[in-house]
């Protein structure tokens, strides 16, 4: 699922120029899952230094080619875009610090105080992306997905974590250091560049006009080439010297930006796995009793009132009495092969495995004392995982509203939309009801995590309960 | 007398429907147990019945069913009656929005019904005849909740339409129900009517059970929100 990287990250000895590298909104913007398993071994080899594309590069190619290649350009860019970002994050804190300090007496000064404080959120988030000009791989995010709607949780999530306080300092990092960095940089460009055009420079203003060392004016064009040389070194240490700091910035935004593998953390990686395992052998054990049930408990019971009907041929008009008894198991027989239907139904229902999310949710909703409105429009058959899970969140909502809410009409819509499927089951009751108070719900959020994917519940009271599910389904 | 090929992957099963058809006084050409096996049959025994599980090897999900729609795109008359363990009306649905040009002769009943060995082989000389038998109970579930133009039936019309979608003539209907057949009648006309249903439009009483067959597979979308 993840895009290709921008050019220059196995390959970057193309002497390209105007058309330049990718910018941060390269091609790929998938993210990597938080915490998931899959490719959770990459970084497990925690005290390897992370490698630098740009002193890879350095190192490993020839200088002519390094020098030719994208590199330099990039590095330029990357650091004299840190010139005005830095100077507007410097301006932005300290216009957040001292309206805050000032109107701290009225109240509303907190509330800027706290956004100074978290304003490492959104440059992070930024940083992590521009970071993609001179890295193949974009940084995952860092933070934790939030469970709750609400600004106070989300509020009280992101203060508790490290990585914020963590993107906080790299803020002032980069207001204080990387302009002055940048500034550097372009003034030895600047520098660099006249020097190489100076014979141009002195054949367009007239001879013996443009004076290069003061007192000494350069006579015409021609005297002017070793300036040009010293330019052309001069740019040449420009595109090392970017490439090298650079690589700091990266080395830096890698310690602040990226998700600490502390061992706390690599300790929720394992638990989450074993979630997930686990999960699936619920899951695996559930189709097994289902399987078990149809072809055992199911077919015996068929069998039986298939005798019981033949007894009743055989037996004919002969006996009342006995053929009485007969109709009575054979109607005991059918109740509990009824019951048998609705117990497997409960465990798996076969008819979302054999057509699917929306025709299951459709037979559901055909069974609901309210009535229900389902939506479900998907170009394709979602992975197992996903319609199991999503299929009881929609059953557990529905026999939710049923039950708590007083509803008249419930609507189930759901869409695949960036690889996303999204529920929505709203109905018309009374609300207020509280996912916290639930173990139905937080149940259901949490088969929900396993898959990376979220319940939302917005339900005040007097409604209108609406339940959103967004779960990631990359097949 | 009919003959029958029959597919059903429990041995117990088929053993006890091979006796049933059997002593039903029919002849079982061919009793196999996955869904190629049924098809190769039909082909070498040329039944005038199909009786097939849904369920079945090699994957056991909905080969039967399958291979049952499969076999009616290569013989459109042939009669088809499924046998399920679902009341999920989706594959009701499927059955009857997928068996061909032609909706005659298809039944979909839950095993449940083989124990009523009388009505069972009723309904199975009715498919034969090229009737259409739904399983009351997925009509039911059907019914029991419906959208607009369902919830304008009155209860006997819908006990009616129930009936009639089993392929019950107004006869046989009225015989249930016990009244009178001309009552019956009425009240057909009454749920044609409510159904929008066009008297030139063909076989009214297949069409009406359809429409909510089919209806069910696409729910009406939900009402703009304000």
């Amino acid at each position: 699922m993840r895009g290709h990287p921008p050019d220059g990250a196995d390959g970057p000895t193309e002497p390209d120029g105007p058309d330049g590298p990718d910018g941060p909104d390269g091609p790929s913007r998938a993210r990597e899952p938080h915490v998931q398993g899959g490719g959770g071994h990459e970084r497990e080899a925690a005290s390897a230094p992370v490698p630098v594309a740009v002193w890879d590069a350095m190192r490993h190619l020839p200088p002519h080619r390094f020098l030719f290649s994208s590199w330099p350009l990039r590095c330029w860019a990357y650091l004299c875009g840190g010139v005005p970002l830095g100077f507007a994050v410097l301006l932005a804190m300290a216009a957040l610090l001292v309206g805050g300090l000032v109107l701290s007496v009225v109240g509303v000064g907190l509330a800027l105080l706290v956004g100074a404080a978290l304003a490492g959120l959104p440059l992070g988030r930024l940083e992590r992306r521009r970071l993609r000009l001179v890295e193949p791989q974009p940084l995952p995010d860092p933070h934790r997905p939030v469970s709750d709607a609400g600004l106070r949780a989300w509020l009280r999530t992101r203060c508790g974590e490290r990585a914020t306080w963590r993107e906080l300092g790299y803020a002032w990092l980069l207001a204080l250091v990387s302009p002055a960095v940048g500034l550097g940089v372009a003034l030895l460009l600047l520098f660099a560049g006249l020097l190489v055009v100076s014979p141009v420079l002195v054949w367009a203003l007239a001879p013996d006009t443009v004076m290069i060392i003061p007192g000494e004016a350069v006579p015409h064009p021609l005297a002017a080439l070793p300036f040009t040389a010293v330019g052309a070194l001069a740019l040449a240490l420009a595109a090392y010297a970017a490439g090298l700091l650079t690589g700091v910035h990266v080395r830096t935004a890698h310690f602040l930006l990226a998700p600490r593998d502390e061992p706390l953390t690599r300790h929720v990686r394992e638990l989450t796995r074993s979630r997930a395992r686990l999960a699936d052998a619920f899951e695996a054990e559930r189709r097994r009793i289902e399987r078990d049930l149809h072809d055992g408990a199911q077919q015996q019971l068929v069998a039986l009132t298939m005798t019981l009907g033949f007894a009743e041929m055989e037996l004919g008009d002969g006996n009342p009495a006995v053929a009485e008894l007969l109709a009575r198991g054979r109607g005991e027989a059918r109740r509990a092969l009824e019951q048998l239907r609705d117990l497997v139904r409960g465990i798996h229902p076969q008819v979302l495995t054999d057509h699917g999310l929306a025709a299951a949710v459709t037979e559901v909703a055909l069974r609901h004392p309210v009535p229900v409105a389902v939506d479900i429009d998907l170009p394709h058959r979602l992975p197992d995982a996903v319609e199991t899970t999503a299929y009881f969140t929609v059953t557990e909502a529905l026999a939710n509203a049923a039950k708590h809410s007083g509803a008249g009409r419930v609507t189930v819509t759901g869409r695949l939309r960036n690889g996303r499927l999204t529920l929505r089951i709203t109905d018309d009751g009374r609300g207020g009801a509280d996912p916290a108070r639930g173990t139905g719900l937080t149940g259901l959020a949490d088969r929900l995590a396993i898959l990376d994917g979220r319940l939302t519940v917005a339900s005040p009271v007097g409604g209108p309960t609406e339940l959103t599910v967004e779960v990631p389904c990359s097949a | 007398m009919l003959r029958v090929v029959l597919a059903e992957d429990a041995v117990l099963l088929r053993a006890g429907l091979v006796e049933l058809l059997t002593r039903g006084g029919h002849e079982v050409a061919a009793a196999v147990g996955d869904a190629p096996a049924l098809k190769r049959a039909v082909e070498s025994e040329v039944p005038d019945i199909v009786v097939t599980d849904v369920r079945m090897p090699p994957g056991f999900r909905d080969e039967g069913l399958k291979a049952a729609l499969e076999l009616r795109a290569d013989h459109a008359d042939l009669p088809v009656l499924v046998l399920s363990q679902y009341v999920a009306t989706a594959y009701a649905t499927q059955l009857l929005s997928g068996g061909g040009t032609s909706l005659t002769g298809l039944g979909y009943l839950l095993k449940d019904r083989v124990g009523e060995v009388a009505d069972f082989l009723d309904a199975l000389r009715r498919v034969a005849a090229g009737e259409t038998v739904v399983d009351p109970e997925v009509v039911r579930v059907l019914l029991a909740r419906r959208t607009r133009p369902l919830a304008r039936l009155t209860p006997r019309e819908h006990e009616v339409l129930a009936l009639m979608a089993q392929g019950l003539t107004n006869q046989a209907v009225a015989h249930r129900l016990t009244v009178t057949e001309a009552s019956v009648v009425k009240h057909a006309s009454n749920i044609f009517a409510k159904l929008d249903l066009d008297p030139a439009e063909g076989n009214r009483r297949v069409l009406a059970v359809l429409a909510h067959l089919r209806d069910s597979a696409t729910e009406e979308p939900p009402p703009p929100s304000p």
